[in-house]
């Protein structure tokens, strides 16, 4: 019973969260209730007995990228009630979008059928003897382990990318160096003088 | 929480499950309140001052007339404050920061929840704590605030990765990310802990202390930065930024800030001591099995106190000895010292894991 609380109560705050994301005015706000949506859904992993994921939902978006999300809506300063107006001129055309989409998906819905196969195939969230961290690095590391290390190469490809597309070399430039500010010794950068009172340093 | 639940029924077992967080929360401040007088006279000491010595027997009472110092204060809500948001940062920190404690094993145990993926949840919600110091920066709309809150997003995410990496050396010495299976894995006596890594020496002959000794150091500098703890505390540089993104807090909010920070700190003293210094295992170990259940609990309680207590006076000494990180400084010490070496680690770690380890 306690399961099915948690499942409706999280299942209900991730719908709200959502929702609140899209109708928030402030954009701030809307990133705020993302990151309840993903904390929601980790939730209900949790329930399913993936445990690891909801771990890894939390860490990898709310703990990195909400936190990008917030740091660029933060620095955003547009009007965004400004932007909205004429919002609503939009609302035929948007109807109609949703509409179609709905329809679509009723239709899907509709016809759906599980193949028999399916069911046989479904796997659970935790194998028997096994947690689901260990289940999932041997799924990953032992069956996949060759598209796991080609993903790793195109995120490594898409890093070097965005280095080479926002690395200048500018002539002329006084460029700090490590090594030398950390090189420093005492000697070379103090120097101890007698100053006689009312002369100064002067030339 | 699940064993309670088919020896008490639901509601039993919910009620016992509540009353145990109400028991570990009451000791957890108690101990904190005591934790920040030791705190400040340790920086009195390094500076030759007496410190708080009025309230109570050596200023024992000190942390809680500030406590109710706070408390009674009138709560100031500038104009122009984003209110709900405002309200919400302070109460985010401490919520999270009590939250994280739920898998924190003080003896064999005596832990909240018992998780399989605790390693993880704790990172999980220590990298949380970032938001209550964002949310707090921003919703004060001021200047000062909202650039501390920039700067110490920036600097708690680079070192997050640093402290991932050394976790995963971590959990691969203990094959588990259950953090009661971690500190049972370091049993034995010191020599086991994994600073040391004796286990590998002296059963594979691989030397992997010259790995972990520098994976301690590595965490605890992480550690201090996660928590903007000085000389990492550049999110509250007073010379810089007036008090950083509690600027423009003050009473009870002010208060519940100040609570989870030095919770986290606290909380990071506690992961220092149970992935590098045997968590509860005392340094030589006793059989303890003849021992009656209260006696040998507290025997084993008391070895994480004091450890935890240590690395709490490690946290005090770097306050008070070493001056203030530069901002590009901080950045370069945490992506291009800390994470290569931890990587590196990893790959060693790894490799002893798969070549050396017997069994």
């Amino acid at each position: 019973m306690l399961a099915t609380l948690a499942f409706w109560a999280f299942s209900g705050v991730l719908i709200a969260s959502a929702f609140m994301v899209v109708i928030a005015r402030n954009p701030v706000r809307s990133v705020l209730f993302l990151i309840l949506a993903f904390f929601s859904a980790a939730g209900l992993f949790v329930l399913l007995g993936a445990e690891f994921l909801a771990m890894l939902l939390i860490v990898v978006y709310v703990g990195a990228v909400a936190v990008l999300f917030l740091f660029v809506v933060m620095m955003l300063d547009v009007n965004f009630t400004e932007l909205k107006q004429g919002f609503l001129s939009y609302l035929p055309l948007g109807a109609i979008v949703a509409l179609i989409l709905a329809g679509e998906l009723v239709m899907i819905a509709m016809t759906w059928q599980t193949s028999p196969q399916a069911e046989a195939l479904r796997a659970a969230a935790t194998p028997e003897g096994m947690s689901n961290l260990e289940a999932l690095g041997l799924i990953l590391y032992n069956d996949y382990i060759y598209f796991f290390q080609t993903s790793g190469l195109v995120l490594l490809v898409a890093m070097i990318g965005a280095i080479v597309l926002t690395l200048r070399h500018k002539s002329g430039v006084k460029r700090q160096s490590v090594t030398a500010q950390v090189g420093r010794r005492r000697e070379e950068a103090i120097e101890m003088l007698d100053i006689k009172p009312g002369q100064g340093i002067g030339e | 929480m699940a064993d309670f639940i088919t020896q008490f029924g639901i509601w039993g077992g919910l009620g016992m499950a509540v009353l145990q967080i109400l028991g570990f929360t009451i000791v957890l401040l108690i101990a904190l309140a005591f934790l920040l007088l030791m705190d400040r006279k340790v920086w009195a000491a390094v500076q030759m001052r007496k410190g708080p010595n009025v309230v109570g027997a050596f200023g024992l009472l000190q942390s809680f007339a500030d406590f109710f110092k706070f408390v009674f204060k009138e709560i100031v809500i500038p104009a122009g404050v984003d209110r709900p948001l405002y309200i919400l940062a302070p109460l985010l920190t401490l919520v999270l920061a009590f939250a994280t404690w739920a898998v924190v094993p003080v003896a064999p145990g005596w832990v909240i929840s018992d998780l399989n993926v605790g390693l993880l949840y704790l990172f999980a919600m220590s990298s949380l704590g970032v938001y209550g110091i964002i949310i707090g920066g921003w919703a004060s709309n001021s200047k000062f605030p909202f650039l501390a809150a920039l700067r110490s997003a920036a600097q708690m995410v680079s070192y997050e990765v640093s402290i991932g990496f050394v976790i995963v050396t971590v959990l691969l010495f203990a094959g588990s990310m259950n953090l009661t299976v971690i500190v049972e894995a370091q049993s034995g006596g010191f020599w086991n802990w994994n600073v040391l890594a004796g286990r590998a020496l002296f059963e594979d002959g691989w030397p992997m202390f010259l790995v972990m000794i520098p994976m301690t150091v590595i965490f605890f500098i992480s550690a201090l930065a996660e928590t903007n703890r000085p000389p990492f505390d550049l999110a509250e540089a007073e010379s810089e930024l007036v008090a950083g993104y509690q600027t423009e807090y003050s009473s009870t909010p002010y208060l519940l800030f100040m609570i989870g920070e030095y919770l986290n700190i606290v909380l990071m003293c506690a992961m220092t001591t149970i992935l590098f210094f045997g968590g509860w295992n005392s340094p030589i170990e006793l059989d303890t099995t003849a021992w009656p259940y209260l006696a040998s609990h507290l025997w084993y309680f008391f070895w994480f106190a004091i450890k935890v207590v240590f690395f709490f006076f490690m946290f005090a000494m770097v306050k008070a000895l070493v001056p203030r990180y530069r901002y590009d400084q901080l950045m370069r010490l945490g992506w291009k010292i800390f994470l290569p070496t931890s990587l590196a680690a990893v790959a060693l770690v790894g490799a002893y894991i798969v070549f050396g380890a017997q069994g």
